[in-house]
């Protein structure tokens, strides 16, 4: 069955699909990953907050999107954002934003609030004693929050927050909807040229699921060495 | 020193935890607070640095008023040393940087003077030598004395204790009132409180009694050994003296 194959096609486009393709990929991922981090900290610090208003604002954000399809979020968000830009900033016509711009600002507010989730789970993992002993010696609410509680709760979170991060891996394949070339945009190029869909696909889905697995078992292993810390 | 005038709090609108609490600790002096299981002693020791808010009545500790909006909340606490139950001790920092931490950031000092300062009260408990490790791994009793160091590293006016010693296993309880002891003969003004009666007799000057948030008995520490004057006292003190 896989005599007519051709493989050969996988490893001449190797470095179109690396260079170009993963280097996308890696960074969509990173810095969507280190925006959702700090814009859902934010999020999650304003729900834990005393203010009822700023609480239900984040709420109400999390949970609206969470229930929306993430390939929408990002088709919808590159049609809009030309025109939020243009209101923001009252110019006469829509603002132009590239493609990575808008997945990158798609992917870090979609991302917050799943981040927040999970950094609020995190914050009220630490014990109130934490806090109060911090307040005790004269820290601010901020400081108390940068120096003694979010560190604490970063740790404790780190292996979900490294797990929701290899599934923003696997989800930024979506910006093909904007025909972005992205890894998997990459490879869905040369197939289509050349015409090995089969090929290109299957080197594709080894790739995400070799890298995603790897992440994982690097997850546990970490996993195991904070139990041990604590 | 601390002037605790007519404080009530409620948790909430049916339940009042602290009822007409009224008392002062002057300076140099060490009170002892007593009284069974949910009396109300954690809370009204928190209230002195505001860790806990009141409805009614007044705390100034060195004549600010705690419960004035305008007060400058984190500076009153940074000159108020408290030692927690359970130590506190911030876990994902070592020994030296627990007591570096609010030096630099509440003190401003510099790292070099935070270090020395930390390194010498470190001395001071005996425990030197753990400066570089991580609070995990030390005993209960270590962990109490550098969270003791820590609260000293402020240079604070007066220290609250909140039952120090008990979450300790026995044989490390006096390690820590030693430092307490030490604490007292130095002249340091404290409000501990415990049920280390032994501790009250060496070193307190008075010692208040608490039942159901009031202030049951506040007396000079020879006349509440001596002869309590209520009823609640005398059976609470026979019940802890007895193991
Ligand atoms: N945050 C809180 N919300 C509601 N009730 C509380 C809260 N903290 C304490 N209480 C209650 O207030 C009462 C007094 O508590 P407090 O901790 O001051 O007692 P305590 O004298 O320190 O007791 P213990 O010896 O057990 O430490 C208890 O009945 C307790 O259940
Ligand atoms: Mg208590």
């Amino acid at each position: 069955m896989f005599s007519n194959f051709d493989f050969e096609v996988v490893r001449r486009s190797l470095p179109y699909l690396f260079y170009e393709g993963m280097t996308f990929t890696v960074t969509l991922t990173a810095l969507s990953a280190l925006g959702g981090l700090i814009f859902g900290t934010a999020i999650a610090l304003m729900r834990l907050s005393g203010f009822k208003i700023l609480g239900r604002i984040a709420g109400v954000y999390v949970d609206f999107m969470r229930s929306l399809p993430l390939v929408l979020v990002i088709f919808w968000f590159y049609f809009l954002v030309p025109y939020i830009g243009q209101w923001v900033t009252g110019a006469s016509r829509p603002i132009s934003v590239g493609a990575f711009a808008s997945s990158l600002i798609t992917f870090i507010m979609f991302e917050a609030a799943y981040f927040s989730e999970i950094m609020r789970a995190g914050i009220q993992s630490i014990s109130r004693g934490q806090p109060a002993a911090a307040n005790a010696l004269g820290l601010t609410y901020a400081q108390t929050m940068r120096y003694v509680v979010l560190p604490q709760a970063f740790r404790n979170m780190l292996p979900v927050l490294i797990t929701q991060t290899i599934v923003l891996f696997q989800d930024t394949s979506l910006v093909y909807v904007l025909s972005i070339t992205d890894f998997l945009g990459a490879a869905s190029k040369v197939a289509q040229r050349d015409g090995r869909l089969v090929e290109m696909y299957l080197f594709a889905a080894i790739v995400y699921f070799t890298i995603s697995c790897v992440a994982s078992f690097g997850v546990r292993r970490l996993q195991a060495r904070i139990a041990i810390i604590r | 020193m601390i002037e605790i005038s007519h404080v009530d709090k409620w948790y909430s609108p049916s339940f009042q935890v602290l009822t007409d609490c009224t008392t002062s600790v002057t300076k140099g002096e060490v009170v002892v607070v007593c009284g069974p299981s949910g009396s109300g002693k954690s809370t009204l020791i928190k209230c002195v640095n505001a860790l806990e808010p009141f409805q009614k009545g007044d705390i100034s500790v060195d004549g600010t008023k705690v419960n004035d909006p305008r007060t400058n909340l984190p500076k009153l606490r940074s000159r108020v040393g408290m030692v927690f139950q359970h130590f506190e001790l911030f876990p994902h920092l070592k020994i030296i940087d627990n007591l570096c931490l609010a030096q630099q950031k509440v003190l401003d000092r510099s790292r070099d003077k935070a270090m020395a300062k930390g390194m010498q009260l470190l001395e001071r408990v005996g425990l030197k030598e753990q400066a570089q490790k991580f609070p995990a791994n030390l005993s209960g009793g270590q962990q109490q004395r550098v969270a003791i160091a820590r609260a000293l590293a402020m240079d604070p006016i007066v220290m609250l204790f909140d039952e120090p010693t008990s979450a300790l296993d026995p044989e490390m309880v006096s390690e820590v009132l030693d430092v307490m002891v030490d604490l007292a003969h130095e002249g340091m003004t404290m409000m501990v409180v415990t049920h280390e009666m032994g501790f009250a007799r060496k070193v307190a000057n008075r010692v208040i009694f608490m039942d159901r948030g009031e202030i049951v008995e506040d007396a000079p520490k020879d006349d509440f050994f001596g002869k309590p004057r209520s009823d609640r006292a005398q059976k609470f003190l026979s019940k802890i003296l007895s193991h």
